[in-house]
Order: C-alpha cells, then structure tokens, then sequence
C-alpha cells in the first residue's frame, strides 16, 4: 500500500503508534517495577516511575533463579546443538537422496512436531524412570532432541532444497560419495540454516515449560519452572516476580535483538511451506 | 562400477536417517498409542493398573463439568485468538508495508513478544489484567467507573445451559486472549508482511489501471492472493490454541468455576498432581484426536502441493 495524501499518513502513525505502546506496555511495568525499593511497591502505583534505582528485586531474584538459570544453559546447549546436527543429516537425506516412500517418511516425523505433548507424556516419564534418567537435565535433554526432529529436519530439508542438483552430480561423477559430498559441499553451505535452526531451538528450548515442569523437580529444575514457582508464591513481592521474568527472558531477547532476522526465517520455516 | 558405488551410497544415505525414523517411531507412535490404551485402562491410582475399563474414562469425561468448562472456553479462546493474530496481522502488516521510515522499529516493537516464553508472558500480563492493578489504573484515570473484572470474571455471556455447564462465551477467557494476540501476533504480522512483499507491483498497478477502487484491489486482488497464508496462519495458530498450557498456568491457572480451564491444564493437574492417569491419558488422546482433524490435511496438502 503507498500513501499519498498527508491525512491518511496521519492516521497510520496514529494507530501505529498506539499500537506500539500496548505492545511496551508490559516492557515498561516489567522494567520500572523491577527497579522500585520494596517499600514503593504499592498495587496502586504501579504505572509511577521509581523515586530511586533500586537493585535489590534483581539480587533477591538472581539469588533465587541463578541454579536454575545454569540448568536451562546446561539443557539448552547440548539440546540445540543435537538436535540441529540431526535435521541436517535428515534434511541432507530427504532432499538430495530421496529413496521410495521417503516423502511419507517425511510427513510422518513432521506430524511429530503438532502433537500435543500431553499425549506422549506419560509413557515418556515412566521410559525415562525406566532408564533412570526422570529428574535429569540429560533426561529433558533426550526429550529436546527427540522432538526437535521433525522442525530441524524440515527447516534443512527446504534449505538443502535449494542447493543445485548439478553441485551434487559434479561432485559425484568425480567420484564423492554421500558421506564426503555432505562433508565437503553440503555442511559448508549450510552454514546459515545452522544458525537458523540453532536460534529457532535455543528460543524454544529455553522458553519451553511442560516438558521441564513434569520431567524434573528440585534441583533440575529449568529457569521458566523456577520463574513459575516465584510467581505462584505468595511471600514473593512482585517487583521481584518482575526482575526474576526479566532475567528468565533475558537470553532470548537478546538474541532477538542482535540476530532478530534469523529467529524470523525459522518462524516462516515452521508454517511447514516455507 | 559408478553404479555400485551409487547403489551402496542410497543405503548409507537410508542408514543415517535410520535412527531419527526409529526415534520418531518409538517417542511418538508408539507412546502416542501406549497413552491411547492407558487411557482404556483403570490407572486412576498412584500405582499402575492397567486393567481394561472400557470407554469409562472418557464417559466420565464427557459428562464432567471440568472438561465442559474446558472444551467451551477452548472453543471461544480459538476462535477469539485466531481472529485476533489474523486481524491485527493484517492491519500492522498493511501499515508496515506503506513505506514509513521507521520500518525497522515498528517491524520489531510488534515482533519481539515471539521471542519471549509463554510464562514469561502470563507473569507480566498477570499483573497488567489484575483487577485491582494495572490497566484498570489507567481506565480509572480516564475516569472510567466500570472497570472490567479481567480474567477474574465468573460471567459466561450470551448463555445456555447445555449438558452440565453454562454454553456461551466466558468473559475471564478474554483476557487470557489479549495476552495470547499481544505474543503471537508478530507471527501472522511476518507472514502476511512476506506475503505482501511477494506481490508484484505491477499486479496492483495493472488493476489500478482497469479503475479498480483501492478498496476492490484489496478484496479481488490481494485477499485472494494471501489466502494460503491466511490458511497457515488459522492452521498453526488453531492447533496451538487447541494445546494451550502454559500461558494459562502461568496467568489464571484454571479459575473460579474453571471459567479459564483448558484441557492441557485439566490433563496436566489430574494426571501428576492427583495420579488420575487413565483421564489424563484419555484427555490427552481427546486432544490430539482435535489436533489431528486439522493437521493431517494439511501436512497432506502440504505434501501433495510439493509433488
């Protein structure tokens, strides 16, 4: 649409500007409340800036989320980096050596990723029982990978779709096979697709909650069951509830800020069309 | 000898994908239809049994008051939220594309909420939509009497009694959709705005040429020409409404009269709070029979749309 006539420009400002005010909203409360002293936390002040610049919400709350916060690091690393190596391979497969029945084979890990998870939650917690890995972080890492297949391997197969076929003949008329032709021409080319898939599962790994609320309790628990636990308490005031959300959305939001084009391409990616 | 080396290479190329089908096979198929005969069994105790009971567990289910209340706010919230992404989508991503300058800022101001966690979203929007606090503050500023009671409210508008509970839309919900749009909304904003990017000028042009009001551009040449992704974004955003979880446990838990109870909350608290694990498992099965109806023709569309 292009705008010609000053009113209508108007008008546009106008509302995108509303608009982006109800969408700070919650950044501004989160920001100024976690910076008030405990004594001017009051329901009725809530939209008032701080008289002073208090750290001790954030101290109190770091105190607080700070094991919990290394758990989801000590998850989401591993997690990521799996579960991005398994959806190239498979996307490496599925794109460049298509065998029959490989496109259903593609559907049915695809479907994996839509279903809701309370419907492989309880043979899944007593299999981790079984293995002994149910309140581990190397129990809710396996879970990750496993369910991060089907958006890794998508995001690369539609990637690897777009490398030549004819980089792939070439290459093996001269006589590579699939291990060297992945080694030398696919994984070098991949190199963005990687830090799309890896953003995309460091996002939802980090952000993720029902998987971390009933695969672990104390002691492994992740950031986003601790941040729960704090606001569902009711000793807790709530300039702390305010620094502890910040500093559980911390992580993603700075990865938005600084590589905010990728996280958007894994977004399209996942809407199964690209 | 070119041609063995090829043959042998497609069964290295099946055996590295062999342990991703397997893994897939087993963490979904396979648990997916042990949950399914959980949920025919009596397993309603801490211990397991797995005596078969028949359809009892999702009989119960269909005449409990709980999972009533559940379905009809389910059904109101999908429609609402959908509603809402696709609208507020559209119009941000119209406005975005009439070459404003702040482009950049705008684009990201409306984006970053995706990037957040759902909890971290029903922490904030907790306090935001907190009757005594937050924006019923500033409507009191304005001078506002009547201030809406948020996702505390007990009304169920436009009702009818109908098998155990009141039938119509319960107002709490609402709330919980303001938050669900405020975080979801950037995903069918970068959809329709990639969408719009990827219409020729010259389509425009041509029918603006034919005399076509702006309005008509839009309902015969652009509207058409966003379906797909209109019907994307329904998609993906109906079955992540269907699964909704966290947001709600973090924001409301399932509320007075399970005005906001939704059947992943139910499913989550009957199963590992209270080890009734034949009604989780036959919750569970519910919703995934919801999701299934809309995703399995889409992935096959999908899927037939690519060959």
């Amino acid at each position: 649409m292009v705008i010609k006539s000053p009113l209508s420009k108007l008008l546009v400002y106008t509302f995108l500007i509303i608009m982006s005010l109800f969408f700070l909203m919650p950044i501004y409360v989160m920001i100024i409340t976690s910076l008030k002293p405990i004594d001017e936390v009051s329901l009725t002040q809530m939209w008032a800036l701080p008289s002073t610049v208090s750290f001790e919400a954030y101290a109190f709350a770091f105190e607080r989320l700070a094991p919990n916060f290394l758990n989801t690091i000590y998850l989401v690393v591993p997690a990521t980096i799996l579960s991005a190596l398994f959806g190239s391979l498979n996307g490496y497969v599925l794109s460049k050596w298509k065998f029959k029945g490989s496109d259903w084979i593609f559907t049915a890990i695809l479907f994996g990723m839509f279903i809701p998870y309370q419907s492989i939650l309880i043979p899944m917690i007593q299999f981790l029982q079984t293995v002994g890995l149910y309140n581990t972080i190397p129990g809710l890492i396996l879970v990750h990978v496993v369910y991060g297949i089907p958006i890794t391997t998508l995001i690369f197969r539609n990637f690897y779709a777009s490398v030549p076929v004819d980089l792939i003949e070439a290459a093996r008329i001269d006589g590579a096979g699939f291990l060297s032709i992945y080694l030398k021409i696919i994984f070098p080319l991949s190199i963005s697709g990687f830090v799309v898939v890896c953003i995309w599962q460091f996002t939802n790994i980090w952000n993720e909650f029902l998987f971390a609320v009933t695969i672990t309790s104390t002691g492994s628990q992740p950031i986003m069951v601790a941040l729960q636990n704090l606001s569902g308490s009711q000793i807790v005031q709530w300039n702390v509830q305010m620094a502890g959300a910040l500093l559980a959305a911390l992580p993603t939001l700075l990865v938005y800020i600084f590589v905010g084009k990728y996280f958007v391409r894994g977004l399209l990616a996942g809407s199964v069309k690209g | 000898m070119q041609n063995k080396k090829f043959l042998s290479d497609r069964w290295l190329a099946i055996l590295f994908i062999l342990p991703s089908i397997i893994v897939i096979a087993v963490f979904v198929y396979v648990f997916i239809s042990w949950t399914g005969y959980v949920s025919f069994s009596n397993w309603n105790t801490l211990t397991p049994d797995l005596s078969f009971a028949g359809l009892q567990n999702y009989m119960f289910l269909f005449n409990d008051y709980r999972f009533q209340s559940g379905m009809r706010n389910t059904l109101f919230f999908t429609i609402f939220f959908i509603f809402g992404v696709l609208f507020m989508g559209f119009i941000l991503a119209t406005f975005i594309d009439s070459n404003i300058k702040q482009e950049w800022f705008f684009r990201n101001v409306f984006l970053f909420p995706m990037a957040l966690s759902f909890v971290v979203t029903g922490v904030v929007w907790q306090w935001l939509l907190n009757p005594s606090t937050g924006v019923n503050l500033l409507f009191g500023m304005l001078g506002f009497e009547n201030v809406p009671n948020w996702y505390t409210s007990t009304h169920i508008a436009f009702s009818f009694p109908l098998g155990s509970i009141e039938f119509g839309i319960p107002v709490a919900m609402l709330a919980v959709v303001i938050a669900a749009v405020w975080q979801m909304t950037g995903f069918s904003l970068a959809m329709y705005l990639a969408g719009l990017r990827g219409i020729p000028d010259e389509v425009k042009e041509a029918a603006r040429m034919d005399g076509a009001s702006e309005f008509q551009i839009y309902r015969k040449v652009i509207f058409p020409m966003l379906m797909p992704i209109t019907i994307s974004v329904v998609i993906i955003m109906g079955h992540m409404s269907l699964k909704i979880f966290d947001l709600i446990y973090a924001m409301t838990g399932s509320g007075a009269n399970f005005v906001t109870d939704v059947p992943g909350v139910y499913m989550f608290e009957t199963t590992f709070r209270a080890n009734f694990f034949a009604n989780g498992a036959a919750i569970a099965m519910i919703m995934l029979a919801l999701v299934a109806v809309i995703m399995v023709p889409y992935l096959i569309s999908a899927r037939k749309g690519e060959s």
